[in-house]
C-alpha cells in the first residue's frame, strides 16, 4: 500500500512538471508519461495480489476536513479497475507525446499535460477511495480536470458548448452522488466505506440509493438518456484524452455503481430488470446512433454508449440471477459485465487512438473525406481493424469473450424455467444479438469507408503511418485484444475474486460458475488459433509463390463507367442508409435533399444529419423551460449592492421571527 | 434607572440622530461618540473585579473607535470631495420613522428571546438589535460609500453591545481580533474610496455601474 501511495505521489509531482517546463512541451509530455508508468508499476504488485487472492489492503490517515479520512484501500473490485486504468493511461500518455507535437500553441499543451496527469490521479483515487468525502473530492478532481481537457480548444464555439454540456451533465450526476453519501452517512454516523457495508437500511432507503446511483453514476457511465455529454465531449478533446475518457473514465462511473451495490445488500428482482432495460436501450440506441454518424469520434462516442449498455446487461443478469437464487447465471453475468469493462477499455482505447492517428495525419475526422488509408497507413489500419473486430464481438478477439459470457449467462437463465429470469434472459439474448449485428454494420462502415477504397479528398492523400510513439501503444492494445480473446477461459477466471465481492457468493461458487464457460471458450480459442495458423500459413505460401510481388492496380468502380472517380464510392451515409431507414423512427435523421425538379438542375448538394434524439426533444425543451424560470428569478438580481444587503436584512428578520412563532 | 439604562438611552439617541444627519462631519462625530460609549460599556457592565485586560480592552476600543476611525474617515472625506449625502434612497424624515419602527421591532423581538438573568440591563439586547438594524439600514438606504462605512461601524457596535449586554466572558484575544478586522476594513475602505473617487469623480455606489 505504501508503494501505491508513493506511485500516486510520483504521478502528482510529474503532473506539475508541465507547469514549469515552459517551451519544452516534450519534457512535459515525457514526464507525465513516465509518472503514469511509475504509478502503474508501483501499484501493480498490490493490485495483482488482491486480484488473485481476494485479499484487501487498507490504509487510513486522519484528515482535518470534517467526516473525511484519507482512507485508501485495494480490494479485487478496485484492483480490477485500477490496473486497466493505469495501463491505458500510460499508453495514452506515450501516444500523446508524439500526438501533441504537431499541435500549435505551447500554452494548450501545458494545460493538457497538467490536467492529463491530474485526471489520471483523480480517477485512480476514486477507485481506491474508502471514505465518502474523499471519494467525492476525487470525483470532482476527475470531473473538473476532464472538463479542462475537453475545453482546451476553447476558441471554437462548438468546443465551448461541448464543455458546458459536459460540466452540467457531470454536476447533475454528482448531485445524486452527494445524496447517496449523505443518506449512507446519516445511517452510519461516519462516511467510511467500512461502516456502510454493515448497516442495514430499509427497503425504501435502498431503493432510493439504487435510483440515485443509477442516475449519478449512470450519467458518468453514459446510460441512455444521460449520455448526451459523450458525443459532444469526446470529439472536442484531443484524441489521446478522448481515448482515456471513453476507455476508462466512463468505467469509473460503472465502478461507482458497483461499489454502491456492495453497500445495499440483497437486490430485489426489479433492480436487475431495470438494469437490463437500461442496458438494452443504451446498447441498441447507442449503436443505431453510432451507425448514423459521419464524424469518426462521434461515432466512437455513441459506440461507447452501446458498450456501456452491454456492461449494464451483464450486471443486470448478475443481479437478476442473485435475486432468483441462480448462482451460475449471476456469476456469468457479472463476469461478462466486468470483463467487458476491461475489454471495452482496451478496444475503445485502441479505436480512439487509431482515429487520432487518422486525424493527426489527414487533419479531418469526417469519414466522408477519407478513404483508401489502408495502403498509406497499414499499421494504423490493421490496428483499427483489430479494434473494430473486437468491438463487434467477433472471435478470436476479446469482445467476443465478454459478450459470450453474458450470452451464456442468459442461456443458462432461459433453461432454469423461473419465469422472470427466463423472460429477462430472452430479452438479453435478443438485444445482445441485435447490438452485435448493428455494431458489425457500424464498424464495417467506419473501417470500410476510412481505410478501403480510394481517397475521397485531398486530405487523405498525404497520410502515412505516424511514428513509433503513436503506433506502438496501438499495437500493444491490439495484441492485448488478441491475447484476451485467445485466453478467454483464464481471463474469465481472473474475475473470480471481483465477482465474489460484488455478488456476495463464495469464491468457490464463483469459480464453479465460471468453469461452465471454460470449455466452450477454450474450444473456440483453439479453433480460432487453428484458423489463424492456417491463415498465416496460406498467407506465407502465397507470398512464397512466384509472381506474388507483382502488384496490379485497377479502378475499383469500373462497371461500364467512362470515367470512374473516387466520388462514386459509397459514402458513410449511403452505406448506413438501409439500416438508418429501417430505424428512422428513433433516429430522426434530417435529410437535405437536392432539388432536381428543374429541367437542367444546377450544382447541388445532399446532406444528412442525425442530432441526438434526447438532446433535441427532451433536454433542449427542459433547458428552455429552466431558462424562462431563471429569467423570472433574475429580475431580483439588480446588481445594486444596497438591494443585496436589504435581502440579507430581510432574511435575518424572517429567520428571527420565524424562530419565535414555531 | 441605573447607569446602564442611561447609557442605553444615549445609544438610542446616537442612532436616531445618525439617521437624521446628512452632513458627513456630523455623522463622523456621532459615530465616534457611539464608539466611545460602546467601548466604556464593559467597564460599567462588569460583575466582579475589573481585570487589567478589561481596562486595556476599553482603552483600545475607545482609541480605535473614538480617535482612529474619526481620523481615518475625516482623512478620506478630505480626499473625496463630497461634503454630504446628497440623495439618499430614503429621506431623513422617513429614516427617523423607520428607525422608531425598528426600535419597536427590536423591543418586541427581545421579549421573545429567553435570556439568562445575569443581564446588564433589560433594555440592552433591544438596543443591540436596534443598533444592528440601524447600521444595516444606513448601508442599504444611503448612496455615498462613506456613509456606508459608517453604517458598517455602527453595525459592528451593535454586535459588540450584544456581547457585553449578555456578559459573555469575552476573551481578550477574540476581541482584539475583531477590532483588528474592523480596523482593517475601515482602513481599506478609505483607500478604496480614494481610488474610486479618483476614477469616477464620485463615491456614489448607485452609479458605479455606469461607465
Amino acid at each position: 500500500m505504501k508503494l501505491l501511495i508513493a506511485g500516486f505521489f510520483i504521478l502528482l509531482m510529474s503532473s506539475f512538471v508541465p507547469l514549469f517546463s515552459g517551451r519544452r512541451s516534450r519534457v512535459a509530455a515525457v514526464s507525465v508519461a513516465v509518472g503514469t508508468f511509475c504509478c502503474l508499476l508501483l501499484s501493480a504488485g498490490v493490485c495483482i495480489e488482491s486480484l488473485f487472492t481476494g485479499n484487501t489492503f487498507d490504509i487510513a490517515y486522519r484528515m482535518s476536513l470534517p467526516f473525511a479520512t484519507f482512507a485508501l484501500g485495494v480490494d479485487p473490485l478496485s484492483a480490477f479497475f485500477l490496473l486497466p486504468l493505469l495501463l491505458l493511461s500510460t499508453l495514452c500518455a506515450v501516444y500523446g507525446v508524439s500526438y501533441m507535437e504537431k499541435k500549435n500553441s505551447e500554452a494548450s499543451s501545458v494545460t493538457i499535460w497538467f490536467f492529463f496527469g491530474i485526471l489520471v490521479l483523480g480517477m485512480s483515487l476514486v477507485v481506491v477511495a474508502r471514505n465518502g468525502m474523499f471519494f467525492l473530492i476525487a470525483w470532482e478532481i476527475m470531473t473538473l480536470s476532464s472538463f479542462f481537457l475537453v475545453t482546451h480548444d476553447n476558441h471554437k464555439k462548438s468546443v465551448r458548448k461541448a464543455g458546458w454540456i459536459y460540466l452540467v451533465a457531470s454536476h447533475i450526476g454528482a448531485a445524486f452522488i452527494f445524496a447517496i453519501f449523505a443518506i449512507l452517512g446519516r445511517h452510519s454516523d461516519t462516511l467510511d466505506f467500512a461502516a456502510f457495508q454493515t448497516i442495514m437500511t430499509g427497503a425504501a432507503i435502498s431503493t432510493a440509493l439504487f435510483i440515485f446511483a443509477l442516475l449519478g453514476f449512470g450519467s458518468k457511465a453514459g446510460f441512455i438518456p444521460l449520455h448526451i455529454w459523450l458525443p459532444e465531449a469526446h470529439p472536442a478533446a484531443p484524441s489521446h484524452v478522448s481515448s482515456l475518457m471513453s476507455g476508462i473514465m466512463i468505467k469509473v462511473g460503472v465502478y461507482g455503481f458497483l461499489r454502491t451495490l456492495t453497500f445495499l445488500g440483497d437486490p430485489p428482482l426489479w433492480w436487475g430488470v431495470t438494469l437490463i432495460v437500461i442496458g438494452a436501450s443504451s446498447g441498441i440506441l447507442g449503436v443505431l446512433f453510432a451507425l448514423a454518424q459521419h464524424d469518426i469520434k462521434r461515432l466512437l462516442a455513441y459506440s461507447s454508449v452501446e458498450n456501456v449498455g452491454i456492461i449494464a446487461l451483464g450486471i443486470g443478469m448478475g443481479l437478476v440471477g442473485i435475486s432468483c437464487g441462480e448462482p451460475v447465471v449471476a456469476v456469468l453475468g457479472f463476469a461478462g459485465g466486468l470483463l467487458h469493462v476491461v475489454n471495452h477499455c482496451i478496444f475503445k482505447g485502441l479505436l480512439f487512438l487509431g482515429a487520432g492517428a487518422v486525424i493527426h495525419e489527414t487533419g479531418t475526422g469526417e469519414i466522408d473525406h477519407l478513404g483508401g488509408l489502408m495502403k498509406k497507413m497499414p499499421r494504423t489500419g490493421i490496428c483499427f481493424m483489430t479494434g473494430s473486430a473486437a468491438i463487434c464481438g467477433l472471435p478470436p478477439f476479446n469482445g467476443f469473450v465478454s459478450e459470450f459470457l453474458i450470452f451464456l449467462s442468459a442461456l443458462f437463465g432461459v433453461t432454469t424455467g423461473i419465469i422472470p429470469l427466463s423472460s429477462c434472459s430472452i430479452a438479453v439474448i435478443i438485444s445482445l444479438a441485435l447490438i452485435g449485428g448493428l455494431a458489425t454494420a457500424c464498424f464495417s462502415k467506419a473501417f470500410g469507408i476510412i481505410f478501403l477504397g480510394e481517397p475521397r479528398s485531398g486530405c487523405a492523400e498525404r497520410a502515412r503511418d505516424p511514428d513509433a510513439a503513436m503506433t506502438v501503444p496501438m499495437i500493444i492494445l491490439a495484441v492485448l485484444c488478441l491475447i484476451i480473446g485467445l485466453s478467454g477461459a483464464s481471463a474469465a477466471m481472473l474475475t473470480v475474486t471481483t465477482v465474489s465481492e460484488i455478488s456476495g457468493l463464495s469464491m468457490t461458487a464463483c469459480a464453479a460458475g465460471l468453469k461452465t464457460a471454460a470449455y466452450p471458450l477454450t474450444a473456440i480459442a483453439m479453433l480460432s488459433s487453428l484458423l489463424i495458423i492456417l491463415g498465416g500459413f496460406l498467407f506465407a505460401a502465397r507470398r512464397a509463390m512466384p509472381g506474388a510481388r507483382v502488384e496490379t492496380k485497377g479502378p475499383t468502380w469500373d462497371c461500364g463507367y467512362a470515367k470512374p472517380e473516387p466520388r462514386m464510392q459509397y459514402t458513410s451515409s449511403s452505406f448506413a442508409q438501409p439500416l438508418t431507414q429501417l430505424f428512422s423512427f428513433f433516429l430522426r435523421t434530417k435529410t437535405k435533399l437536392p432539388d432536381t425538379s428543374a429541367a437542367f438542375p444546377a450544382a447541388n448538394s445532399f446532406s444528412t444529419e442525425t442530432p441526438d434524439f434526447w438532446q433535441e426533444y427532451i433536454f433542449r425543451p427542459a433547458v428552455i423551460f429552466f431558462n424562462r424560470l431563471s429569467a423570472i428569478v433574475a429580475k431580483t438580481e439588480t446588481g445594486r449592492i444596497h438591494i443585496y444587503i436589504l435581502y440579507i436584512i430581510l432574511t435575518l428578520l424572517i429567520l428571527l421571527t420565524w424562530n419565535f412563532f414555531r | 434607572m441605573n447607569a446602564a439604562d442611561t447609557i442605553m438611552i444615549f445609544l438610542i439617541l446616537t442612532n436616531l440622530s445618525l439617521l437624521a444627519s446628512s452632513r458627513f462631519n456630523a455623522c463622523i462625530k456621532i459615530v465616534a461618540l457611539q464608539g466611545v460609549i460602546v467601548g466604556l460599556l464593559p467597564l460599567i457592565a462588569a460583575n466582579g473585579p475589573l481585570t487589567i485586560y478589561s481596562y486595556l480592552l476599553a482603552l483600545l476600543i475607545v482609541t480605535v473607535k473614538g480617535i482612529l476611525f474619526p481620523y481615518l474617515l475625516k482623512h478620506t472625506l478630505r480626499s473625496v470631495n463630497v461634503r454630504r449625502e446628497i440623495e439618499p434612497f430614503i429621506g431623513y424624515g422617513a429614516s427617523i420613522i423607520i428607525g422608531v419602527l425598528a426600535l419597536i421591532v427590536s423591543f418586541w423581538l427581545t421579549t421573545h428571546i429567553p435570556f439568562h438573568d445575569k443581564i446588564l440591563s433589560t433594555t440592552a439586547p433591544a438596543v443591540a438589535f436596534f443598533t444592528i438594524f440601524c447600521g444595516l439600514f444606513i448601508i442599504v438606504s444611503r448612496v455615498q460609500a462613506l456613509t456606508q462605512v459608517m453604517g458598517y461601524i455602527v453595525f459592528e457596535n451593535g454586535i459588540y453591545i450584544f456581547g457585553s449586554a449578555l456578559l459573555i466572558e469575552q476573551s481578550f484575544l477574540v476581541e482584539l481580533g475583531i477590532i483588528l478586522d474592523v480596523f482593517v476594513v475601515v482602513f481599506i475602505m478609505g483607500i478604496t474610496m480614494f481610488h474610486i473617487s479618483r476614477a469616477f469623480d464620485h463615491i456614489d455606489t448607485d452609479r458605479l455601474r455606469e461607465k
